[in-house]
Protein backbone atom coordinates (compact mmCIF):
# COMPACT_ATOMS: atom_id res chain seq x y z
CA UNK A 1 0.00 0.00 0.00
CA UNK A 2 1.44 3.38 -0.97
CA UNK A 3 1.66 6.39 1.38
CA UNK A 4 -1.40 8.19 -0.02
CA UNK A 5 -3.53 5.09 0.41
CA UNK A 6 -2.17 4.53 3.93
CA UNK A 7 -3.08 8.10 4.88
CA UNK A 8 -6.56 7.74 3.43
CA UNK A 9 -7.14 4.50 5.32
CA UNK A 10 -7.63 6.20 8.66
CA UNK A 11 -9.79 9.14 7.77
CA UNK A 12 -13.36 9.85 8.72
CA UNK A 13 -15.46 12.53 7.09
CA UNK A 14 -18.84 13.54 8.44
CA UNK A 15 -21.36 15.68 6.60
CA UNK A 16 -24.67 16.95 7.96
CA UNK A 17 -27.18 18.17 5.39
CA UNK A 18 -30.79 19.31 5.55
CA UNK A 19 -33.09 16.39 4.68
CA UNK A 20 -34.12 17.97 1.41
CA UNK A 21 -33.68 16.92 -2.22
CA UNK A 22 -31.39 19.80 -3.20
CA UNK A 23 -28.68 18.64 -0.77
CA UNK A 24 -28.40 15.02 -1.90
CA UNK A 25 -25.86 15.88 -4.63
CA UNK A 26 -23.49 17.19 -1.96
CA UNK A 27 -23.73 13.89 -0.04
CA UNK A 28 -22.83 11.83 -3.12
CA UNK A 29 -19.98 14.20 -3.98
CA UNK A 30 -18.57 13.74 -0.49
CA UNK A 31 -18.77 9.93 -0.72
CA UNK A 32 -17.26 9.98 -4.22
CA UNK A 33 -14.32 12.04 -2.99
CA UNK A 34 -13.62 9.53 -0.23
CA UNK A 35 -13.90 6.61 -2.65
CA UNK A 36 -11.53 8.36 -5.03
CA UNK A 37 -8.96 8.85 -2.24
CA UNK A 38 -9.11 5.11 -1.63
CA UNK A 39 -8.35 4.52 -5.32
CA UNK A 40 -11.66 2.92 -6.15
CA UNK A 41 -12.23 2.48 -9.87
CA UNK A 42 -14.55 4.87 -11.75
CA UNK A 43 -17.22 2.16 -11.80
CA UNK A 44 -16.91 1.55 -8.05
CA UNK A 45 -17.09 5.29 -7.36
CA UNK A 46 -20.29 5.47 -9.41
CA UNK A 47 -21.69 2.56 -7.40
CA UNK A 48 -20.93 4.37 -4.14
CA UNK A 49 -22.47 7.61 -5.43
CA UNK A 50 -25.69 5.85 -6.39
CA UNK A 51 -25.91 3.92 -3.12
CA UNK A 52 -25.45 7.11 -1.06
CA UNK A 53 -28.01 8.92 -3.20
CA UNK A 54 -30.55 6.13 -2.71
CA UNK A 55 -29.93 6.08 1.04
CA UNK A 56 -30.49 9.85 1.21
CA UNK A 57 -33.60 9.52 -0.97
CA UNK A 58 -34.97 6.96 1.46
CA UNK A 59 -34.26 9.27 4.39
CA UNK A 60 -36.06 12.13 2.62
CA UNK A 61 -39.03 10.17 1.32
CA UNK A 62 -39.77 7.75 4.13
CA UNK A 63 -41.95 8.50 7.09
CA UNK A 64 -41.27 9.82 9.60
CA UNK A 65 -39.08 12.37 7.88
CA UNK A 66 -36.40 14.13 9.88
CA UNK A 67 -34.76 17.52 9.57
CA UNK A 68 -31.22 16.40 8.87
CA UNK A 69 -29.24 13.59 7.30
CA UNK A 70 -25.78 12.77 8.60
CA UNK A 71 -23.37 11.04 6.26
CA UNK A 72 -20.28 9.46 7.76
CA UNK A 73 -17.62 8.07 5.44
CA UNK A 74 -14.92 6.02 7.09
CA UNK A 75 -11.91 4.90 5.10
CA UNK A 76 -10.77 1.47 6.25
CA UNK A 77 -8.00 -0.63 4.85
CA UNK A 78 -9.32 -1.78 1.50
CA UNK A 79 -12.88 -0.62 2.06
CA UNK A 80 -15.14 2.35 2.56
CA UNK A 81 -17.73 2.23 5.33
CA UNK A 82 -20.63 4.65 4.95
CA UNK A 83 -23.34 5.49 7.44
CA UNK A 84 -26.42 7.46 6.41
CA UNK A 85 -28.36 8.47 9.48
CA UNK A 86 -31.59 10.43 9.66
CA UNK A 87 -33.33 11.89 12.68
CA UNK A 88 -36.78 10.91 11.50
CA UNK A 89 -38.79 10.35 14.63
CA UNK A 90 -42.29 11.44 15.66
CA UNK A 91 -41.02 14.59 17.41
CA UNK A 92 -39.39 16.07 14.32
CA UNK A 93 -41.92 14.88 11.81
CA UNK A 94 -42.33 17.21 8.86
CA UNK A 95 -45.64 17.38 7.07
CA UNK A 96 -45.56 15.59 3.75
CA UNK A 97 -48.02 13.61 1.70
CA UNK A 98 -48.09 9.87 2.17
CA UNK A 99 -46.31 7.90 -0.53
CA UNK A 100 -48.59 6.47 -3.17
CA UNK A 101 -48.13 2.95 -4.51
CA UNK A 102 -45.93 4.03 -7.40
CA UNK A 103 -43.61 6.05 -5.13
CA UNK A 104 -43.34 3.12 -2.76
CA UNK A 105 -42.37 0.85 -5.65
CA UNK A 106 -39.63 3.25 -6.73
CA UNK A 107 -38.38 3.48 -3.13
CA UNK A 108 -38.11 -0.31 -3.22
CA UNK A 109 -36.02 -0.01 -6.37
CA UNK A 110 -33.65 2.29 -4.48
CA UNK A 111 -33.13 -0.26 -1.71
CA UNK A 112 -32.59 -2.97 -4.31
CA UNK A 113 -29.90 -0.83 -5.96
CA UNK A 114 -28.12 -0.27 -2.64
CA UNK A 115 -28.09 -3.99 -1.92
CA UNK A 116 -26.84 -4.80 -5.41
CA UNK A 117 -24.10 -2.19 -5.59
CA UNK A 118 -22.63 -2.42 -2.09
CA UNK A 119 -20.87 -5.38 -0.46
CA UNK A 120 -22.51 -5.11 2.96
CA UNK A 121 -25.76 -3.40 3.92
CA UNK A 122 -27.53 -3.25 7.26
CA UNK A 123 -30.16 -1.11 8.96
CA UNK A 124 -30.69 0.09 12.45
CA UNK A 125 -34.16 1.53 12.96
CA UNK A 126 -34.67 3.36 16.25
CA UNK A 127 -38.20 4.75 16.57
CA UNK A 128 -37.00 7.41 18.99
CA UNK A 129 -33.86 8.56 17.21
CA UNK A 130 -34.19 7.75 13.52
CA UNK A 131 -32.79 5.24 11.06
CA UNK A 132 -29.20 4.42 10.25
CA UNK A 133 -28.16 2.63 7.08
CA UNK A 134 -24.68 1.15 7.19
CA UNK A 135 -23.02 0.03 3.99
CA UNK A 136 -19.57 -1.10 3.01
CA UNK A 137 -17.88 -1.09 -0.37
CA UNK A 138 -14.72 -3.13 -0.66
CA UNK A 139 -11.89 -2.22 -2.97
CA UNK A 140 -11.68 -4.89 -5.63
CA UNK A 141 -8.32 -6.66 -5.83
CA UNK A 142 -6.29 -5.38 -8.75
CA UNK A 143 -3.15 -6.56 -10.42
CA UNK A 144 -0.22 -4.19 -9.67
CA UNK B 1 -26.17 20.46 -10.41
CA UNK B 2 -29.00 20.77 -12.85
CA UNK B 3 -30.83 19.06 -15.63
CA UNK B 4 -31.42 20.57 -19.03
CA UNK B 5 -34.50 19.44 -20.93
CA UNK B 6 -35.02 20.12 -24.62
CA UNK B 7 -38.08 18.88 -26.47
CA UNK B 8 -38.10 18.75 -30.26
CA UNK B 9 -40.45 17.39 -32.88
CA UNK B 10 -39.10 14.64 -35.08
CA UNK B 11 -40.34 13.12 -38.34
CA UNK B 12 -43.07 10.51 -38.07
CA UNK B 13 -45.37 11.91 -35.40
CA UNK B 14 -42.91 11.53 -32.57
CA UNK B 15 -40.93 13.76 -30.25
CA UNK B 16 -37.41 13.62 -28.91
CA UNK B 17 -36.65 14.69 -25.34
CA UNK B 18 -32.97 15.57 -24.94
CA UNK B 19 -31.77 15.41 -21.36
CA UNK B 20 -28.45 16.72 -20.16
CA UNK B 21 -27.03 16.65 -16.65
CA UNK B 22 -28.02 14.65 -13.57
CA UNK B 23 -31.45 13.12 -12.96
CA UNK B 24 -32.07 12.66 -9.27
CA UNK B 25 -34.66 13.33 -6.59
CA UNK B 26 -34.14 17.10 -7.00
CA UNK B 27 -34.14 17.36 -10.79
CA UNK B 28 -36.52 14.55 -11.80
CA UNK B 29 -39.72 16.64 -11.33
CA UNK B 30 -38.53 18.83 -14.23
CA UNK B 31 -38.16 15.75 -16.44
CA UNK B 32 -41.52 14.41 -15.27
CA UNK B 33 -43.21 17.71 -16.16
CA UNK B 34 -41.67 17.79 -19.65
CA UNK B 35 -42.71 14.21 -20.44
CA UNK B 36 -46.13 14.67 -18.83
CA UNK B 37 -46.78 17.82 -20.86
CA UNK B 38 -46.09 15.98 -24.11
CA UNK B 39 -48.38 13.10 -23.17
CA UNK B 40 -51.12 15.56 -22.13
CA UNK B 41 -50.85 17.03 -25.64
CA UNK B 42 -51.42 13.60 -27.16
CA UNK B 43 -47.82 12.69 -28.00
CA UNK B 44 -47.49 8.96 -27.35
CA UNK B 45 -44.31 8.09 -29.26
CA UNK B 46 -41.20 9.38 -27.57
CA UNK B 47 -37.46 9.03 -27.83
CA UNK B 48 -35.68 10.10 -24.68
CA UNK B 49 -32.06 10.87 -25.35
CA UNK B 50 -29.87 10.16 -22.32
CA UNK B 51 -26.53 10.54 -24.13
CA UNK B 52 -25.63 13.65 -22.13
CA UNK B 53 -26.97 12.36 -18.82
CA UNK B 54 -24.12 11.79 -16.40
CA UNK B 55 -26.16 10.28 -13.61
CA UNK B 56 -29.57 8.79 -12.89
CA UNK B 57 -31.07 7.44 -9.67
CA UNK B 58 -34.25 5.52 -8.85
CA UNK B 59 -36.42 8.63 -8.91
CA UNK B 60 -35.20 9.29 -12.47
CA UNK B 61 -35.95 5.70 -13.40
CA UNK B 62 -39.38 6.15 -11.82
CA UNK B 63 -40.11 9.12 -14.06
CA UNK B 64 -39.18 7.14 -17.17
CA UNK B 65 -41.27 4.16 -16.04
CA UNK B 66 -44.21 6.46 -15.30
CA UNK B 67 -43.95 8.00 -18.77
CA UNK B 68 -43.79 4.59 -20.41
CA UNK B 69 -46.85 3.41 -18.51
CA UNK B 70 -48.84 6.44 -19.59
CA UNK B 71 -47.97 6.21 -23.31
CA UNK B 72 -48.64 2.47 -23.37
CA UNK B 73 -52.18 3.15 -22.21
CA UNK B 74 -52.58 4.90 -25.57
CA UNK B 75 -50.71 2.34 -27.64
CA UNK B 76 -47.53 4.40 -27.62
CA UNK B 77 -43.94 3.66 -26.77
CA UNK B 78 -40.77 5.16 -25.31
CA UNK B 79 -37.32 4.35 -26.61
CA UNK B 80 -34.14 5.48 -24.92
CA UNK B 81 -30.80 6.51 -26.36
CA UNK B 82 -28.07 5.62 -23.91
CA UNK B 83 -24.35 5.25 -24.42
CA UNK B 84 -23.05 5.79 -20.87
CA UNK B 85 -21.97 2.35 -19.58
CA UNK B 86 -22.73 3.23 -15.95
CA UNK B 87 -26.29 4.24 -16.80
CA UNK B 88 -26.71 1.17 -18.98
CA UNK B 89 -25.57 -0.89 -16.00
CA UNK B 90 -28.37 0.57 -13.86
CA UNK B 91 -30.98 -0.34 -16.47
CA UNK B 92 -29.43 -3.77 -16.65
CA UNK B 93 -29.37 -4.60 -12.92
CA UNK B 94 -32.89 -3.26 -12.39
CA UNK B 95 -34.20 -5.34 -15.30
CA UNK B 96 -35.47 -2.24 -17.09
CA UNK B 97 -33.62 -3.29 -20.24
CA UNK B 98 -36.54 -5.67 -20.70
CA UNK B 99 -39.23 -2.99 -20.71
CA UNK B 100 -37.48 -0.13 -22.51
CA UNK B 101 -36.01 -0.18 -25.97
CA UNK B 102 -32.45 1.04 -25.38
CA UNK B 103 -30.38 2.14 -28.36
CA UNK B 104 -26.92 3.50 -29.05
CA UNK B 105 -28.10 6.27 -31.34
CA UNK B 106 -31.15 8.36 -32.05
CA UNK B 107 -31.78 7.04 -35.56
CA UNK B 108 -32.12 3.46 -34.35
CA UNK B 109 -34.34 4.55 -31.46
CA UNK B 110 -36.65 6.45 -33.83
CA UNK B 111 -36.87 3.63 -36.36
CA UNK B 112 -37.79 1.15 -33.63
CA UNK B 113 -40.74 3.17 -32.31
CA UNK B 114 -43.89 1.08 -32.65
Amino acid sequence: MNQALENAASEVVELRIPARAEWVALARLCAATMANRLRFSIEEIEDVKLAVTEACNAAIQNEPQGEFITLTCEALEGSLRIRVRDDGRPGVRIQRQRMDFEEARIAGLGIFLIRTLMDEVSYDVQPQSGTELLMVKRLAARAE
Amino acid sequence: MDIKVNVREAPGDCYVVDLSGEIDVYTSPKVKDAIGELIDRGVYHLVINLEKVRYIDSTGLGVLIGGLKRVREHGGSVNLVCTNPQIKKIFDITGLVKIFGIFDNEDSAMKALV
